[in-house]
């Protein structure tokens, strides 16, 4: 199947003694918005980190099954951590730019992967922050720091960020959970225009951003997937009890 | 729904009203006088330390003065011997007519006269004038030259306290200060910036717990000891390596200083970057760069002020460590590139001439001129590491 981006297969997750996540298996479709959702503490974040192996920075998470990103099992002894995370992007709950300037923060993946050419520097600079819709609010200040912009601009230099190394896939916690209402709807438009080009996996705590902005959505439950399927089917007419009572809002 | 709670209705002026709380009060008071004591106990220091030296700056006092002094004068007297037309109120100043004498001038000494307060500085010289006198006599002739001549000598390379003809060129000694402080500067610096980096950003939470406290405790080390090491072990290892001539040397010195200095500059680096948010790493990382791309390029220049600020403090330990340079510099003030060739610092000069200069002749002022300057110097880089790492750090994480 050449549409399904990442086969999950048994994907379980310890911290510790404690199971996080709970023989997961699931297929991510390419160049689709997928939404996570689910209670808080249920294991989306940490399903999330496990997609680019960020979980490898917590000593006492062992994993076991398989994900397998186009065949490939990136938990496999001969994958080399860096150049997944190369290949698959990743958004923070809470915006992070580094104490750089704007430019530099953009820059930044392009100089690590050893691109030196200023003026190839400058055009994926401004690529990437015109993708991601912010190149406007920034052109004129791009040598100030990245710290004194907005948090929703901050958010979106985020993404530009990400988008600047070229990744396939791109992973976003609540990227919109701590901004305002218009700084979200800019966001959400963004994922929209990006699933041309990027299969994007989203955590979102929002039930309408996740009916607005993916085509398919998988239900998290206590560390379990209940349920995954196309956003309309999930939110219209879902199979199972659990999926129904978190959509209308009767927990969670 | 009722409350379990019992609600206290009771919500008077009289439940309200303004309460002394006797141990709070006492406690504050406790705290703040403790504080405003140390701070007065600084001033009060440094205020000491200079003003022995004033009499350096008694410009006007010219040669003429010691002719006039006779042989009851004493040589340590507190800068009182300039006898001619100085002002009462200008430091040192001694008229020696007792007549228009006021008590409460500095240090006014009135030489001639049974009239000595028992309290003034320098009275206990009233009753050995012989010896004093005859034990320096240059150096009381030349305390009596005047300031003018001392200073220029400042600024000459010979460092000659003691003779006919005393030097004090302090420009011998900076360079011996600086060439030490460099060189130890050049090996703690980097040694304990690259340890920081390696316990804050690679090593295992084990490690961690294991290499800080053990570098801390380096800096509980007297540096007696280190001073001891360097002269026992260190100058004659490197003296087998690069065969230099003089045992004791300024890269002894400088290497036996890095040791003193690194847990300095190692802790307040490890701290630095210790707090540098987790969150610059992570999204450094999930852009693919190595665990050394992310420690280099985000970490470090994120901790830099902090990092600057454990440069100074380093640099001040250096340049003020005294035991260590006694022991190992050599303490001869040439002046040469040469890193392997014998120094003098400011600190040792303090600290091995002070037991022997008179009191207040220009010697003993001179010493306390330099402690002054050291004073000053690491006060000042302590400030800016303070107020510049507060204000860095401010716009780094604040973005203003
Ligand atoms: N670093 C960690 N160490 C131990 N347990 C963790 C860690 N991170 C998350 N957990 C636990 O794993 C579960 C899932 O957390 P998370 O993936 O953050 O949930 P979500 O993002 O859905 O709110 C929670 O019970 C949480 O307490
Ligand atoms: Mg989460």
């Amino acid at each position: 199947m050449k549409d399904i981006k990442i086969h999950v297969n048994d994907l379980s997750l310890y911290y510790g003694e404690k199971k996080a996540l709970k023989e997961i298996s699931m297929q991510i479709p390419a160049n689709k918005v997928t939404a996570l959702i689910g209670p808080s503490g249920c294991g989306k974040s940490t399903f999330l980190r496990c997609i680019n192996r960020m979980n490898d920075l917590i000593p006492s998470v062992r994993i076991t099954g398989e994900m397998l990103v186009e065949g490939i099992d990136i938990y496999d002894k001969n994958v080399d951590v860096v150049n997944i995370r190369k290949k698959i992007g990743m958004v923070f709950q809470k915006s992070n730019p580094f104490p750089k300037s704007i430019y530099e923060n953009i820059a930044y993946g392009p100089k690590i992967n050893g691109l030196k050419d200023k003026t190839q520097l400058d055009e994926i600079v401004e690529v990437s922050l015109r993708q991601a819709a912010i190149w406007d609010e920034v052109k004129d200040r791009l040598g100030d720091s990245a710290l004194g912009l907005s948090g929703g601009q901050q958010q979106r230099l985020c993404i530009a960020r990400t988008l600047a190394v070229s990744p396939d896939i791109i992973l976003m916690d609540e990227p919109a959970s701590a901004l305002d209402p218009i700084s979200t709807s800019k966001i959400e438009e963004l994922v929209h225009q990006l699933k041309e080009q990027y299969t994007i996996i989203i955590v979102t705590h929002n039930m309408q951003q996740a009916a607005r902005t993916s085509d398919h959505t998988a239900f998290f439950y206590m560390g379990e997937l209940i349920e995954m399927g196309k956003t309309n089917t999930i939110f219209t007419k879902p199979l199972q009890k659990q999926t129904e009572d978190y959509i209308t809002g009767r927990f969670g | 729904m009722n409350s379990q709670f019992p609600v206290n209705p009771s919500f008077t002026k009289e439940s309200l009203k303004k309460q002394f709380r006797l141990s709070e009060f006492l406690a504050e008071k406790i705290i703040s006088s403790v504080a405003f004591l140390s701070i007065a106990i600084i001033f009060l220091i440094f205020i000491f330390v200079f003003k022995e030296s004033l009499p350096l700056f008694s410009f006007g006092s010219d040669a003429k003065a010691k002719t006039e002094i006779q042989g009851t004068a004493k040589p340590e007297s507190y800068g009182g011997t300039t006898t001619e037309e100085l002002k009462p109120e200008s430091y040192g100043s001694e008229p020696v007519s007792n007549a228009d004498l006021k008590p409460e001038t500095y240090g006014s000494d009135p030489v001639s006269t049974e009239d000595l307060k028992p309290e003034t500085y320098g009275d206990v010289k009233a009753e050995t004038p012989e010896t004093t006198a005859t034990e320096t006599p240059e150096a009381v002739s030349e305390n009596n030259e005047g300031a003018d001549k001392t200073w220029s000598t400042f600024f000459t390379t010979e460092w000659v306290p003691v003779s006919e003809n005393p030097r004090f060129g302090l420009i011998g000694l900076l360079i011996g200060t600086l060439k030490v402080t460099v060189i130890a500067m050049l090996i703690a610096g980097p040694l304990a910036i690259l340890a920081a980096l390696y316990t804050s950003c690679f090593a295992s939470k084990r490690a961690k717990e294991i290499i800080k406290p053990i570098i801390e405790m380096l800096a509980a080390f007297p540096s007696v000891v280190i001073g001891f090491f360097a002269l026992m072990v260190l100058a004659t290892f490197f003296q087998s390596i690069f065969g230099y001539e003089s045992r004791l040397n300024a890269f002894i010195g400088g290497v036996a200083m890095a040791l003193a200095a690194i847990p300095i500059i190692y802790t307040i680096s490890e701290d630095a970057l210790s707090a540098v948010p987790k969150t610059f790493t992570e999204a450094s990382l999930a852009l693919g760069a190595s665990k050394w791309q992310t420690a280099f390029f985000v970490t470090l220049p994120a901790a830099t002020p902090g990092i600057f600020a454990a440069l100074l403090l380093g640099v001040g330990r250096v340049f003020g460590e005294t035991m260590i340079a006694l022991m190992a510099t050599g303490n001869a003030a040439l002046l040469s590139s040469n890193p392997f060739e014998s120094v003098r610092t400011f600190a040792a000069t303090i600290g091995s001439e002070m037991a022997e200069t008179v009191f207040g002749e220009t010697h003993y002022s001179v010493l306390f001129f330099i402690g002054s300057l050291l004073f000053i110097f690491s006060f000042a880089l302590n400030a800016v590491a303070e107020f510049y790492v507060k204000g860095k750090l401010i716009k780094k994480f604040q973005g203003k």
